[in-house]
């Protein structure tokens, strides 16, 4: 039994860092505004978010710092794509880039250092209750911001006004403008929020998956994201269900490769993309829905005619 | 123009003007609105009325002059400034939202923070109260063109504007659709309403409207009362010249012509879940004839088209057959071959290539038909040729240019257009097939497409046009077929169809034909 709740608890914290980008990437494509730099953004958080717990000694600072420094970096892709009209995909992947250097260099005196973690939740009594007790209660703070995150990113798109103006925004951008909707400024604030999103995920990593400083730690955390939002045809729901398929299929994997199964490790490491990919495209069959969720204005210049 | 406030005047315009690099889109423009009048703005495509209205409604701002609401100067920087002096505008190209339904759209331009569910059932009660008739809950996406100007109109009421702008609405209606839209209108003038009607239709500006300013080449020439005067005097204000009536002279025995073009039970599933699926469409077209596809916009036209110019191929060969052979599963280029030509709606993507020049698009479209002609030894391109049917084409079209031989991109709709027709015309193609063969284009311009195809017709291929312009329709074809809902109604020949007939075919009126087969008339 405990055996099992540790692998429940394992893959709550492999799914969390996934699921909380891929829930910023979401609003931000909900926009109509595609960034490719969610992993530059990540890798940004993790080094900020490590270093910020280091030098303070406080993993709460930590927190915070990393999920200011993926807004701030996320600010670079907002002035270079709506100001300057530059073009998504290339300003985006150069932010990835970027992001992959800078975060090695800045955390060159970090390396081997130990890091502070976020302590999990404990709650006298409730945590203590067998099984549920540490599934409920008893796991680490982002993980809890994670879920509430989905539900208010929910709530915030299907049930608010300025929720459906933004999807408004990605849905047609000259519509939007033509009605008196400031489109700039809805996009910077998606944008930053993605922003923010994507270094609490590398937060994570740093603070809580493995409290250190590695180089690359992300390993391409923030690709998985940003295909998660695709394939959950822009429903937070489907992101929520991806997240934690890829994550179970994960730990699976690798319970099965240390159980030294017959089979050819890169296989086996290849199964949580094969399986997200095959289930979320299955629950994404309804052509018609997808239709409405996609956001068609999605990675288009927006440039008013003044 | 008098400057002076008499109070009467909702709307005063004086010296507005609009300047794109070196084009003058706006010139100085002078402009009256009295309060509880319905006043018409003409002229050509490319006059600059768009460009007035966008400045009025605050999307596009002016470089110099001034605009008074109620006799006070005012800067309308931004649409919620124009909403907010009670300027509501209802779009040409409408600015809806597909993905979302039409509660949504509605709520969007509303900025009174009231919840959904109330906006849908005003929505409801005020469309009704108009005859225009609206579930709130419907997706965008899966209505007519004419539902969503309804929406158009119904998100513009609901803010009470004082003054509303309509830019063409009745070139996507149906006459009845159109007929509901003038009682609307005339009911809000009686509530002390003013409308800006945009148009090219002088019928229908003569009949609802007060007052006239006709704008050409962006100034102002001239302000009448539209009931005073008949269609061609303000064709002529708005040309600047008489136009030519298009002349069609009867298409004789036709009856025993062999159809050169014939569509056997054609079907289409839906491509996306937003467009129309096709259901066994029946037609021929006759050598020497022209025919006629009336229908209001996205009732399968487009679908229709890319079956017939085989954009999209179908999985029936005998589906589409092109002089007596079968057609249906093979290419564009194999089609042009066979001696059809096409040309799209789009010009711009499909008709042409934007960035590559004229001579360019020529190639593009007519290396295989013209091989010999074009193309050199070990397939080296003969430029001077190309060039020189290009410069032909140009001049027997009268298409207007800034350079020799400029970007198709860099040519104004309507000249490109005359590029596009004149090019396929300049082979005499056995069969043609034309998708909205003048939308955009001004009067003189479109005669002359006109009477091109007529004449194409008259000597021997068949021409098949598909337009949602009527009047155009009754001027060129000698039977109309109508496109409802992804079918088509059998061909009425000019003689026996009537505006009201061929209506309220568009409107849907005869729901099946399944008896209807091959024989056109």
């Amino acid at each position: 039994m405990d055996i099992t709740v540790n692998i429940l608890l394992t893959i709550a914290t492999a799914a969390t860092p996934l699921l909380i980008a891929a829930i910023g990437e979401l609003v931000v494509e909900r926009s109509g505004v595609l960034n490719l730099g969610v992993e530059g953004m990540m890798i940004m958080g993790a080094v900020g978010g490590f270093g910020a717990g280091y030098l303070t000694g406080s993993p709460w600072i930590g927190l915070l710092a990393a999920i200011a420094m993926g807004a701030v970096f996320s600010l670079l892709f907002a002035v270079m794509t709506l100001s300057l009209a530059t073009n998504q995909v290339a300003t985006g992947l150069s932010l990835t880039l970027l992001g992959l250097g800078l975060s090695g260099m800045m955390g060159t005196s970090f390396v081997g250092q130990p890091g502070e973690r976020l302590p999990n939740l404990y709650i006298p009594v409730l945590t203590d209750i067998p099984v549920v007790g540490r599934l409920l209660f008893g796991q680490d703070p982002i993980f809890y911001i994670s879920i509430a995150l989905t539900a208010a990113v929910m709530w915030f798109l299907f049930k608010t006004r300025t929720g459906l103006t933004l999807r408004s925004i990605g849905d047609s951008h000259t519509s939007a403008h033509a009605l008196g909707i400031k489109v700039i400024r809805y996009r910077y604030l998606a944008v930053i929020f993605g922003g923010a999103c994507a270094g609490l995920a590398g937060g994570h990593l740093s603070l809580v998956y493995t409290p250190q400083w590695v180089e690359n730690m992300t390993a391409g955390r923030g690709w998985i994201a940003l295909a998660l939002v695709v394939f959950a045809s822009w429903r937070p729901w489907r992101v929520l269900a991806g997240a934690y398929i890829f994550g179970a299929v994960w730990i699976g994997q690798l319970h099965a490769q240390a159980f030294g199964i017959p089979v050819p490790s890169q296989l086996l490491s290849s199964l949580p993309y094969l399986a997200t990919v095959v289930v979320l495209v299955l629950i994404s069959r309804n052509k018609r829905l997808t239709m409405m969720n996609t956001p068609a204005s999605l990675g288009q210049p927006f440039v008013p005619d003044r | 123009m008098s400057a002076d406030h008499d109070g009467a005047n909702l709307l005063e315009v004086r010296g507005l003007t609009k300047i794109f690099g070196t084009l003058t889109a706006c010139d100085h423009i002078d402009l009256n609105i009295a309060k509880g009048e319905i006043h018409a703005l003409l002229g050509e495509n490319g006059a600059g009325k768009s460009t007035l209205v966008k400045m009025l409604f605050g999307s596009l701002e002016a470089n110099s002059g001034e605009i008074f609401w109620n006799g006070e100067a005012v800067r309308i920087t931004s649409p919620g400034m124009a909403k907010k002096l009670g300027i509501g505008m209802v779009f040409q190209h409408f600015s809806l939202f597909e993905a979302l339904t039409a509660a949504e759209n509605i709520a969007l331009s509303l900025d009174d923070g009231s919840p959904i569910s109330s906006i849908a059932a005003k929505a409801r009660a005020l469309s009704f109260s108009y005859g225009l008739p609206l579930d709130p809950d419907s997706l965008v996406g899966d209505l007519s063109v004419g539902e969503r100007q309804r929406i158009e109109i119904i998100r513009c009421l609901l803010q009470t504007p004082q003054l509303i702008i309509l830019d063409e609405p009745t070139s996507v209606l149906t006459p009845q659709e159109a007929d509901k839209l003038f009682e609307t209108l005339e009911r809000l003038r009686s509530e002390g309403k003013s409308i800006l009607y945009i148009s090219h239709r002088l019928e229908e500006v003569k009949r609802i409207c007060d007052r006239a300013t006709v704008l050409r080449h962006g100034k102002v020439v001239g302000h009448c009362n539209p009931r005073e005067e008949t269609a061609s005097s303000l064709a002529r204000m708005m040309v600047g010249n008489e136009v030519k009536a298009v002349v069609r002279a009867p298409a004789d025995g036709i009856e025993t012509a062999q159809p050169l073009l014939e569509i056997r039970a054609l079907s289409r599933k839906p491509a996306t879940p937003f467009s129309i699926p096709l259901k066994n469409i029946n037609l021929n077209v006759r050598a020497g004839e022209v025919i006629g596809i009336a229908g209001v916009a996205g009732n399968g036209q487009g679908e229709f088209f890319e079956s017939v110019s085989g954009e999209v191929l179908q999985q029936d060969a005998a589906s589409v057959r092109i002089r007596g052979k079968d057609a249906g599963a093979l290419s564009i280029t194999v089609r042009r071959l066979m001696g059809a030509a096409f040309v799209p709606e789009e010009r711009l993507g499909h008709g042409a290539a934007p960035r590559m020049k004229l001579s360019e698009n020529l190639l593009l479209s007519r290396h295989a038909t013209d091989g010999k002609v074009f193309v050199g030894t070990g397939g080296a391109v003969k430029s001077g040729a190309v060039y020189a049917a290009a410069q032909r084409i140009i001049v027997a079209m009268d298409v207007r240019k800034s350079a020799p031989d400029p970007e198709a991109a860099a040519l104004s709709g309507g000249n490109l257009q005359k590029f596009i027709v004149g090019r396929e015309l300049d082979r005499s193609p056995a069969v043609m097939v034309v998708n909205q063969p003048t939308w955009g284009v001004d009067a003189g311009a479109a005669a002359h497409i006109r009477q091109a195809l007529i004449e194409l017709a008259r000597s021997g291929s068949a021409v098949l046009v598909i337009s949602q312009d009527l009047d155009e329709l009754f001027e060129i074809s000698d039977a109309i077929a109508v496109m409802h809902n992804g079918e088509l109604s059998k061909p009425l020949p000019i003689a026996e169809a009537t505006f009201e007939k061929i209506g309220l075919l568009m409107g849907g009126a005869e729901p099946g034909h399944a008896e209807h087969t091959l024989e056109t008339a």
